[in-house]
């Protein structure tokens, strides 16, 4: 690759994450159409690739991103209203962008093909259209405040400090006088209002409490600290707020200009460092500010606001360090957070990590075999690292859910556009991390299941008033981890499945018989079943009943599983579970015979002996009163060796269990838990049933990974041909 | 008691308050106080014999304008003595009271 292919690849990957950002920014923007920040970002965004498109002469980019970036300029500065309709034009902008990115990068030198001039054209008309009509934002107040009682007090020099007794001030042995009698030591007061808004009138007057509040100004060569510390003794009783001179403010700012700008600093560290703010008045800050998100009433405020309504600070000294502080951040984002690393070299590194993995294994084999105590210590401090570095290698893998969920905000606002719905998007969890190979294949998977709820699902929005419903339907999409899982879900609050439906559809399709019996759990997964539908009428977003098998398939290969539960009339609500890694686990190692076999440890939830004394087995129809429980037993002899059990040997029983319900696996052996590297199988083995990879021993031998999913099944299928009384047992002591 | 009534026309009220207007005073001296002010036009309180006070003091004039102004009545605070004027002057309240504050030579010497 030459460096300038290199470099145009870094332009492509880099300008494609903007204008995701970008993206994201925008519909961000919906709801907050104040937020300065993002309207920066997005700025930023067109700023940039304006920029880097110009390195490379891609002059259709530059002359597009150039009116958008104006117009975004505009509204950086306030003289252009962000309002729905700038939004959705800087959303088909940023389609634009790529669009032009996209020819750009394939044939610089042919010519921009007509379609996309005129769009370019109209939206460029669209994005200046009411340029005229644009706002001006007022100027800033000036270095005023105004006092109750009409006083101004002028500020310009001196500090402004506002004293609020507490009611039982007096009671405490404080009298304001004196302080403000030690305050005149430390400078000059220049000006002092005492006021009394809320003393009350008539009897209810104590005069033993305090209701006087002071506002003083004081010109003092003091720093803020000084001056707190004057009232530290009333500080109890007393709500003190001291605002800095205007002349101090320019002081303030340099000093922060000054500041290390490799950190980044919280927003109230930063002003303490400077002076601008005393410890007191962050805590306090803090304090209301988890007060806020206690009561959840309101959203919590940023630190900032608060401090400034506290007036503990003015506006334009907040606004500064908010700036530096977002520059640090930007900075250390661009400088130090990250390298870009080929993926084929992580893929790499990990391969390598789980040979270690299996030579670390053989090691510990020979120290155990030959009884090396010497090597013991050696080995178990290697072990460990080996574990570190394994862990460490697979988390540089692990990337945030929550990019592929916001990908999904468009989706669902053009798709409810399109459907003339109302539906808004939730998100849950999308810092959940997991595998990137992981992210990227459930990707499909989920846009299926997204726009299957938000056409089928989701009713429109006169539907759902007639259904007594708000007519605005929601949509959740949840990640978190739950037992080495990563587990996704998708909840709707449409109309539901419709049961009656499925099974009709089902029959007549042939998947079941009419006197099928089965649970409305097992009905509902039905859908994932090949060719069925319940749309009447197929769209063109779904409907034609291909596509939930084919979202079964690509989780069933991620060695995930999805199912579904639903409320007729309340909604539908998909759970997938997904490993939290394709390369490693922690496996579980039984055997029978000579075979040893693997089981994800995270699926294992006990082992007993199978001893027909203590538990009531039945050895005919495969199943197993386990202290009240009944579970469907599989021998893995019995399955993969074709052998005869030999009952008179001692065997034990391994209960695994996905989602809820649980089985039992018969071996000869337990041997415990064992760091698992998964070797795919070849194409040859592809569709051996309940094998889901296979690992290197320390030995060099092979062990068989177990699909458990599809061993379940196969327990479960022997269960029911075992007849009726099981069933209806297992029904019984279900739960 | 500490407060005196010096003069009485009907409506028209003198007081005079002598010694300490603090915290410690503070209630009797409000209880006092505002008896009279639910029945008089005109107060005239004289301060010459104050002779300490403290924001509870403070704060006990300010509650009596605050009544005198929402009930009509003329109040006047007269001979102001040295600890009133001085409290008066730290928090800026002499043009908040309004009355003229006599100054006797001899304070400036003190």
């Amino acid at each position: 690759m030459s460096e300038f292919d290199s470099a145009i690849a870094i332009f492509s990957q880099e300008a494609a994450e903007l204008l995701s950002e970008m993206e994201k920014a925008l519909l961000l923007l919906e709801s907050d159409p104040n937020n300065s920040e993002i309207i920066n970002s997005l700025f930023r965004a067109m700023h940039t690739i304006k920029g880097s498109s110009g390195l490379f002469g891609f002059a259709a980019i530059v002359s597009f991103t150039h009116e958008a970036e104006s117009v975004l300029d505009q509204v950086r500065k306030g003289e252009r209203q962000i309002d729905a309709e700038l939004i959705s034009v800087l959303l088909d902008s940023k389609d634009h962008t790529a669009m032009l990115i996209d020819h750009c990068l394939t044939d610089n030198q042919a010519p921009l093909p007509e379609e996309l001039q005129s769009a370019g054209l109209k939206l460029i008309e669209r994005l200046c259209g009411p340029r005229e009509t644009s706002l001006q934002v007022s100027a800033q107040t000036g270095g005023k405040l105004v006092a109750e009682g009409g006083v101004e007090l002028s500020i310009d020099d001196s500090w402004l400090i506002l004293l609020d007794f507490q009611t039982d001030a007096f009671r405490n042995g404080i009298d304001p006088l004196s302080f403000i009698h030690y305050l005149k030591t430390h400078g000059e007061i220049k000006q002092i209002l005492t006021i009394t808004p809320t003393m009350p009138s008539g009897e209810a007057m104590d005069p033993e409490n305090c209701y006087l509040h002071f506002k003083i100004a004081f010109v003092s060569a003091a720093s803020k600290k000084t001056i707190e510390s004057i009232f530290e003794f009333a500080a109890d009783d007393c709500e003190i707020k001291i605002l800095p001179p205007n002349s101090k403010i320019q002081e303030y700012l340099d000093l922060m200009q000054s500041l290390d700008t490799n950190q980044v600093t919280r927003l109230g560290e930063m002003l303490v460092e400077v002076g601008a703010l005393t410890q007191n008045d962050v805590n306090q800050a803090l304090k209301s500010q988890q007060l806020a998100q206690a009561c959840e009433a309101e959203t919590a405020k940023p630190l900032g606001e608060i401090l400034v309504a506290q007036n503990a600070i003015q506006q334009p000294v907040v606004e500064q360090a908010l700036k530096i502080q977002e520059l640090n951040k930007q900075k250390q984002a661009s400088e130090a957070n990250f390298i870009r690393v080929d993926a084929t070299k992580l893929g790499l590194l990990i391969n390598l990590v789980g040979e270690l993995v299996t030579s670390s294994a053989a090691m510990n084999l020979i120290v155990e075999r030959y009884g090396l105590s010497d090597a013991d210590d050696i080995a178990t401090n290697m072990n460990s690292l080996v574990n570190n570095i394994r862990d460490t290698a697979l988390e540089l893998r692990m990337v945030q859910i929550g990019e592929t969920f916001s990908r999904f905000r468009r989706v669902v606002r053009d798709v409810s556009k399109d459907l003339n719905k109302n539906i808004e998007l939730y998100i849950k969890g999308g810092e959940t991390e997991l595998d990137k190979t992981v992210v990227e294949k459930i990707n499909d998977p989920l846009m299926h299941l997204i726009r299957n709820s938000l056409d089928h699902g989701i009713e429109s929005p006169a539907e759902r008033i007639a259904a007594g419903k708000s007519p605005q339907g929601s949509l959740q999409l949840t990640a978190f981890h739950q037992s080495g899982h990563v587990v996704i879900q998708i909840d709707d609050d449409g109309a539901g499945l419709n049961s009656e439906k499925i099974v009709a559809k089902a029959i007549a399709n042939g998947l079941i018989k009419p006197d099928h019996g089965l649970s409305k759990q097992e009905i509902y997964n039905l859908i994932f079943s090949a060719g069925l539908s319940t749309k009447d009428q197929a769209t063109n977003l779904s409907g034609r009943g291909v596509g939930m098998d084919v979202v079964k398939r690509n989780i069933d290969e991620l060695r995930g599983t999805v199912s579904i539960d639903s409320v007729e009339g309340q909604g539908v609500s998909i759970t997938i579970q997904l490993p939290l890694t394709l390369a490693i686990i922690d496996g579980f190692m039984v055997s029978t015979g000579e075979e040893r076999y693997i089981i994800p440890l995270d699926r294992v939830v006990e082992c007993v002996e199978l001893e027909p004394s203590e538990y009531e087995i039945n050895f005919v129809e495969h199943y197993i009163n386990l202290r009240g429980e009944v579970l469907p037993y599989l021998r893995l002899g019995d399955y993969f060796q074709q052998r005869d059990s030999n009952h008179n040997k001692r065997e034990s029983i391994v209960v695994i269990r996905t989602g809820k319900t649980k089985v039992g696996l018969v071996v000869d052996e337990l041997h415990g838990e064992y760091q698992t590297v998964i070797k795919p199988l070849g194409k040859v083995f592809e569709n051996l049933k309940g094998i889901a990879g296979a690992t290197i021993l320390g030995d060099g031998n092979v062990a068989l990974i177990l699909d458990v999913q599809m061993l379940f099944q196969m327990a479960i299928k022997k269960r029911n041909k075992a007849g009726k009384y099981i069933k209806n047992v297992a029904s019984g002591n279900a739960g | 008691m500490v407060i005196e009534v010096k003069k009485q026309k009907k409506t028209d009220f003198q007081l005079a308050i002598k010694g300490e207007m603090t915290i410690y005073t503070a209630l009797e001296q409000k209880q006092a106080l505002y008896k009279h002010l639910l029945s008089v036009k005109t107060l005239q309180i004289d301060l010459g014999g104050v002779t300490e006070i403290d924001s509870a003091g403070i704060q006990l004039l300010m509650f009596l304008k605050q009544e005198a102004e929402s009930r009509q009545i003329k109040l006047s605070l007269i001979e102001h003595s040295h600890p009133v004027v001085e409290a008066f002057e730290l928090l800026n309240l002499s043009h908040h009271f309004g009355d003229p504050i006599m100054i006797s030579a001899e304070w400036k010497s003190s």
